[in-house]
């Protein structure tokens, strides 16, 4: 345990060494070259392993001129030293205990946002120290050997497992010697063994590129790429192009590869069957693949049939670890506060109370007494502090619980009306949407750079007068808050200046204040809307932003980027307080849980996944998508997310067991937008295809098999046919569904811009 | 779901001639095989990274295509510098040129003239971006409005029409909507309308279809209702607007066939009555019709040809022969058999050649009365000039003989005067500007005489004529060309917001080659009809005002058949070109309107619609 501590604290000062004062220009330049995490060494030959890196670490320390830095990493590795001698292999043990793991790993997560605070290194596309603290979490916390930062002159000690070499013209042997061996064993071992073929393949074909047989390498590749599974041809056609020693060096793609192990499942029948014949044949090539860069998931019991398999591989580093989906995530909503529904002929009134800063009242309206008792599943009220309501989002409040007892109730026979609002003229280029909870504003981000927001109600938008003016309103008045607005400025569309790049993320506040936009120029900027004028520009992710989104109770903020990492902001900091990081690849989109607690993020490496805001751990990866993810959405009961990816796909998962949960097909190209009935009876899909369909939800979620067989082994039978959970398909012309909002009456909105051919 | 499915991928390498080229335009000249080799492995490699860190700005963009500015941010990602100037363009035109065993891409630069910019008026500010809401689904059910897409893509319409068994899948765009609501049209229709093919339907009377009712929703049977009878009412402002509807709404293909009926049976009923308004009206639906983007029409051409011909060659078309402008429907009706054949006719159902041979075989025939012969020569002539030159053009020695045995013969009967009268001017119109192409320029009466007899003279001083046209014409391109842009950045502008029923497909389709035409008609017309050019097509330009202008043509009940078939003819040969969308803004060209409504004037000078 102590090793695990110290590791932590290494890879914190590790990190921080870069926000010593160097020039960050010089740092963005190495990071994309090859900051990346030393792959967490097998439990067993942790001790040596370890000393390796960290002594590559020192040395590139020193070429770095990092003087102080290197002497707390010496610090902290003599530390280390000891402590591996102290406790050697017991630290590693799997049964570490819950209680002792968690306080590691808080030490760990809270030492992220110490050195993503003077930030550079943080930046890198492949992620900092905190990548493989966080990236593997509580659930395998014996897996985390050593964490390091290194650089391109010792990229080599990356790459070095691939030193040891057969004979390069074997290697095409080898491989369809266990091809046919796969093809030719029982039907309910191929299917399982046949996901070995796809991570073999890789590595047999780095090996051969690492060592330099560009043509044994060349013809390897012509040979089996064709029998890999279609899902992988983005992969493969990273790869195809990868036939240079000198190419690796700075191939994110392939750094992937090896520095995450490849998760595979197999039943224990399967395994043995597989090690027997590996041993048979002597193969020690593939022996040392399995053994290096795959992980085996290893289970009791029947073998999964091809179906099984189909629906849960396709990522990037294979299938999520069972462990990785077990730890307890608190799925249910929190507490609503309490808040008395004046009568109609009170609203005045209402107001008036109010309007002094009183707390809340401890009469009852039935109207919001529903959400009154403790969701068993809801974390602890005050888990994450939450700001404190104001008496404006009180008011909202009100107005939403009005609203809601108009709520159409939907249904299979009672489809909601889908209002589209279309972008004319958007020859920049529309990039982002979002709608206000309330539907009174929208907010397009485009390519451009320009931020616009439109009024779609008869309001207009003002902003608030200059100072000078300010200053001579009588601050006792009534309507005082109508009086600070300048009328001259009233106008349907704002636009706002500011970012250099185009706009991939807008979010607007819950109380409507403010606006978040994040882009391409690599900050998230947060735009008053009563000014609007921008008041903060967050730096941090120094490459593209994809996605921004505020917590649903405000005041947080996450936001994603090119640079692999998720980050939690608060408004009033300008440094994130927690990094996310873990994915191997972009983080597309980013959406808060409707509890505020977790934050959900999908990538470009085809995995969603859950992160504890509290801890920063990662507590859920779903994998199952064959294509980047551009889309997620939680379902209002906080139970479920659905998400959709480039491959037209939209999948369903139940955040509580850690299953997929359903399967929804029929986009026929990027899903865009999700989004859940206020009810959660429908789901909404907007896809690059020019439709919005309509699901059955309910449905859906219906008959969910949540026997103990199931959530232990997370085998999941999916429903053959989505068709029939298919309500309604809506095409449009020709314009792309970018963002979906359903009212708080349940009216869709849809929005895209017109996109002549 | 995940089907095994062998994918290929080929590694595609720069060939390393480019390196050589590029180290050439470098200054450096020798360079080594070895050294070509290595960089052209690089080079490939980092493009094609390049390329893939394109494609994630892509799809962040939200779009489908990847742009210039997408290479530039993948650039931007890897501390290059942007490639400068290659903004904005809609795709990159690289010229391909081959010589000397030397194959080659560029990218081509035009040269350009300073003056040629600074003379050309500004182009028009691009409108700013805005928002407009409509219903994309009304409680599950997908409106049909312009801003939506058709109910049924025409794609969809026409695997209807061939493959009824397999149409609709289920679940697919037809299920959806359906499903929701019983509005409009039961499940059943997507097949039903099938059924509605009267017997006449060639072929396979073995195969089976299935049989279903084909039921039109109350609002269908409404609209049937009111648009056939606004078609065929008195009233012109009216007939306007239901004419553009036909022409323009997107929701139509169910009632297709009760269109199509209503047509066929509405000619066979009005040719026995020598109802000439109806007539035309019926004809203009069938260009309505015909306009229509969204209209799968291939399946009741064959119910629409045989009324469409039967305006033309048909021996009356009117109660007064002598008196009524009969000819200008022939005319109206050939030049929609030429668009039919340009649109439907292929080498299987050979349309065109089977009404060419129709054609021909009326007009070659003795006794065929100078009416018949007229429709004949005209929807020979619209089929453009190669049917011109092969079969008119050789007969027009023996044509113009037996005009002139009507015309300075001794008098028989006056119809007949004014039909080879009419015959003659047909011939003159359509000649003169083919045989203008195939002739060497000196027109020599004598030899014209020679080779076409009687008509020799006349054509003479046609062709020359024709060939000063042209010459006008030419100076005009630089108008037409300005005229058009205009006219697309006005239509593609205000895509779906169109204040009328225009919707952002249907508006840039049509309304851009008409105009093409349009212009080209008006500048080849002799003044004597239409103002000059630019004048009408200014007009024409002004899109959006429906039919008021055309209101004066016959507020009359009925039958005074002048007005309409002389106002119909011009305003339908113009607006109908225009896509049904554009009826002439204010007063459609008065010329032609007046002087047949007196009804007195000469036939011979009058024939006032010589639009080719």
């Amino acid at each position: 345990d102590a090793a695990l501590a110290t590791v932590g604290g290494a890879s914190s000062s590790a990190g921080g060494d870069g926000g010593t004062p160097k020039p960050s220009v010089a740092v963005s330049a190495v990071a994309p070259a090859g900051a990346a995490p030393v792959p967490a060494a097998a439990p067993d030959a942790g001790a040596p392993h370890d000393r390796q890196t960290l002594l590559a670490v020192l040395q590139f320390l020193r070429q770095s001129n990092l003087r102080e830095a290197e002497e707390a990493l010496r610090r902290e590795a003599r530390l280390l030293e000891e402590a591996v001698a102290g406790s050697g292999a017991p630290g590693e043990a799997d049964g570490a205990g819950g209680e002792a793991a968690s306080v590691l790993l808080s030490r760990v997560t809270a030492s992220v946002p110490g050195p993503a605070a003077p930030d550079p290194p943080g930046t890198g596309p492949s992620g900092p120290a905190a990548v493989s603290g966080s990236a593997t979490g509580p659930a395998a916390p014996g897996k985390v050997g050593s964490v390091a930062v290194e650089d391109q002159p010792d990229v080599s000690a990356v790459l070095s497992a691939y030193n040891q070499q057969g004979d390069p013209t074997m290697y095409e042997e080898y491989y369809s010697g266990l091809k046919h061996f796969i093809e030719c064993s029982l039907d309910c071992h191929r299917a399982e063994l046949s996901q070995l073929f796809y991570p073999l393949f890789v590595h047999m074909y780095l090996e051969l590129v690492y060592n330099q047989h560009e043509n044994e390498a060349k013809s390897f590749f012509e040979k089996f790429h064709g029998d890999q599974e279609c899902y992988y041809q983005d992969d493969l056609r990273v790869l195809s192009s990868l036939t240079k020693k000198e190419h690796m060096k700075g191939n994110e793609t392939m750094l992937d590869f090896r520095t995450s192990k490849f998760v595979l499942r197999i039943s224990r029948d399967s395994y043995q069957l597989l090690k027997r014949h590996l041993q048979e044949k002597q193969n020690n090539q593939i022996w040392n693949i399995v053994q290096e860069h795959l992980y085996i998931d290893i289970f009791d019991g029947m073998p999964r049939s091809k179906q099984q398999i189909d629906a849960m591989v396709g990522s990037l580093a294979g299938e999520a670890k069972r462990e990785a989906n077990k730890s307890k995530v608190f799925f249910g909503l929190l507490k609503e506060p309490e808040i008395e529904v004046p009568l109609d002929d009170e609203d005045e009134e209402g107001e008036n109370e109010e309007g002094k800063p009183k707390k809340k009242k401890p009469r009852k309206d039935s109207i919001g007494s529903k959400s009154k008792k403790q969701d068993p599943n809801a974390p602890p009220q005050n888990r994450i502090p939450l700001p404190e309501l104001k008496d404006s989002d009180k008011l909202d409040k009100i107005m939403n619980m009005k609203e809601t007892t108009k709520r159409v109730r939907l249904g299979p026979d009672c489809l909601p009306s889908i209002c589209f609002y279309t972008f004319l003229n958007a020859y920049q280029g529309l990039t982002a949407v979002d709608v206000t909870d309330d539907s009174s504003l929208i907010a397009g981000g485009f390519a451009d750079s320009t931020v616009r927001v439109w009024s779609v109600t008869p309001k207009k938008l003002r902003s608030v007068k200059q100072a000078a003016d300010l200053s001579l309103i009588d601050k006792e008045s009534d309507d005082v808050l109508e009086r600070i607005m300048d009328e001259k400025t009233a106008s349907e569309l704002k636009i706002l200046y500011g970012h250099s790049g185009p706009v991939y993320g807008a979010s607007f506040s819950p109380d409507r204040n403010y606006l978040l936009s994040s882009s391409e120029d690599g900050t998230v900027r947060l735009w008053s809307l009563q000014t609007f004028t921008c008041l903060v520009g967050y730096k941090g992710h120094n490459y593209p932003v994809w996605d921004t989104q505020f917590s649903p109770y405000g005041y947080y903020f996450v936001s994603g980027g090119h640079d692999r990492v998720a980050r939690l902001w608060a408004t009033d900091h300008y440094q994130p307080l927690r990094i996310f990081a873990g994915h191997l690849a972009d983080v597309n989109c980013t959406r808060f849980h409707p509890n505020s607690n977790y934050v959900a993020t999908g990538s470009a490496d085809r995995t969603v996944r859950l992160w504890d805001v509290l801890n920063g751990n990662c507590v859920r990866i779903f994998t199952g998508h064959k294509g980047p993810i551009h889309s997620l959405t939680f379902s209002p009961n906080g139970r479920f997310l659905a998400t959709g990816a480039t491959d037209g796909r939209v999948l369903l998962w139940d955040i509580g067991h850690g299953l997929m949960v359903g399967e929804l097909k029929g986009h026929t190209d990027t899903v865009c937008s999700l989004r859940f009935s206020r009810d959660g009876e429908i789901l909404a899909s907007g896809s690059m295809d020019n439709t919005v369909r309509l699901w059955d939800a309910v449905k859906a979620f219906e008959d969910l098999e949540t026997d103990d067989f199931t959530t232990a082994t997370g085998h999941i039978n999916l429903p053959e046919n989505s068709q029939e959970l298919l309500l309604g398909t809506y095409m449009t012309k020709s314009t792309p569904v970018v963002h979906l909002h359903f009212t708080r009456r349940n009216l869709v909105l849809a929005a895209g811009a017109y996109s002549p051919q | 779901m995940a089907e095994e499915k062998k994918l290929k991928l080929s590694n595609t390498v720069l060939p390393s001639e480019s390196m050589k080229v590029v180290a050439e335009s470098m200054g450096i000249a020798q360079i080594q095989e070895e050294t070509c080799q290595l960089l052209t492995d690089e080079v490939s490699y980092r493009i094609k990274e390049i390329a893939q860190d394109a494609l994630k700005f892509m799809h962040m963009g939200k779009r489908q295509k990847l742009t210039t500015s997408d290479i530039d941010y993948a650039l931007k990602l890897k501390n290059v510098e942007p490639l400068y100037g290659f903004h904005a363009q809609e795709f990159i035109p690289f010229r391909f040129a081959s010589g000397g065993g030397r194959e080659l891409y560029f990218y081509e630069e035009k040269e350009v003239d300073l003056s040629d910019i600074i003379n050309t008026p500004l182009p028009r500010v691009p409108l700013d971006v805005c928002l407009k809401a409509h219903w994309l689904s009304i409680e599950g059910c997908q409106p049909a409005i312009p801003e939506n897409p058709p109910p049924a893509p025409k794609e969809q319409q026409k695997a209807e029409a061939t493959e009824p068994l397999k149409s609709t899948k289920p679940g697919q765009e037809e299920d959806g909507p359906l499903k929701g609501k019983g509005q409009g049209a039961t499940p059943a229709d997507g097949k039903g309308k099938e059924k509605k093919a009267p017997p006449l339907l060639e072929g396979a009377p073995l195969r089976l279809k299935p049989r279903s009712i084909h039921e039109l929703s109350v609002e269908q049977q409404l609209y049937y209702k009111e648009i056939t009878e606004a078609c065929v009412g008195s009233c012109e402002a009216k007939r306007a607007e239901a004419l553009q509807s036909i022409a323009t709404d997107p929701g139509l293909y169910q009632m297709l066939p009760r269109f199509s009926t209503f047509i066929s049976e509405g000619v066979r009923v009005n040719v026995v009555q020598n109802n000439l308004a109806l007539l035309i009206y019926l004809m203009r639906m069938v260009k309505a019709l015909m306009d229509n983007p969204t209209l799968y029409l291939e399946k009741y051409v064959h119910e629409l040809i045989p009324a469409v011909m039967t305006c033309i060659v048909s021996r009356q078309l009117c109660l007064r022969p002598d008196v009524d402008n009969h000819w200008a429907l022939r005319d109206f009706a050939a030049r929609l058999v030429a668009q039919i054949c340009k649109h439907f006719s292929t080498t299987t159902n050979n349309i065109q050649s089977r009404i060419t041979k129709t054609f021909t075989k009326s007009w070659v025939d003795e006794k065929t009365p100078w009416t018949t012969r007229y429709g004949s020569i005209a929807g020979l002539a619209e089929l453009g000039h190669d049917v011109i030159k092969t079969l008119i053009l050789p007969r027009l020695q023996q044509e113009g003989e037996r005009i002139r045995g009507v015309l300075d013969g001794p008098v028989l009967s006056n119809i007949d005067r004014i039909g080879a009268d009419h015959v003659q001017s047909l011939l003159l119109k359509h000649c003169a500007p083919v045989l203008a192409k195939l002739r060497p320029p000196p027109d020599n009466q004598d030899a014209y005489r020679a080779e076409f007899g009687s008509l020799g003279p006349l054509l003479c001083s046609h062709v020359v004529k024709a060939r000063a046209q042209a010459a006008l014409q030419a100076q005009q391109v630089n108008r037409t060309t300005l005229t058009i842009t205009q006219v697309l950045s006005l239509s593609t502008s205000a895509p779906g917001s169109g204040s009328t029923t225009t919707s952002p497909v249907t508006t840039t389709v049509p309304s851009v080659q008409p105009i093409v035409k349009l212009v080209s008609t008006a500048t080849t017309t002799p003044p004597s009809t239409a103002p000059s050019g630019p004048g009408s097509v200014q007009k024409y330009i002004v899109v959006s005002l429906p039919p008021t202008g055309e209101g004066k043509g016959g507020p009359t009940s009925h039958p005074s058949p002048a007005p309409p078939p002389s106002s119909a003819p011009s305003p339908l040969g113009s607006s109908t070109l225009c896509g049904g969308k554009q009826e002439a803004g204010d007063s459609p060209p008065p010329a032609p309107g007046t002087p047949k409504a007196n009804g007195s004037q000469p036939p011979g000078s009058g024939s006032p619609q010589p639009a080719p």
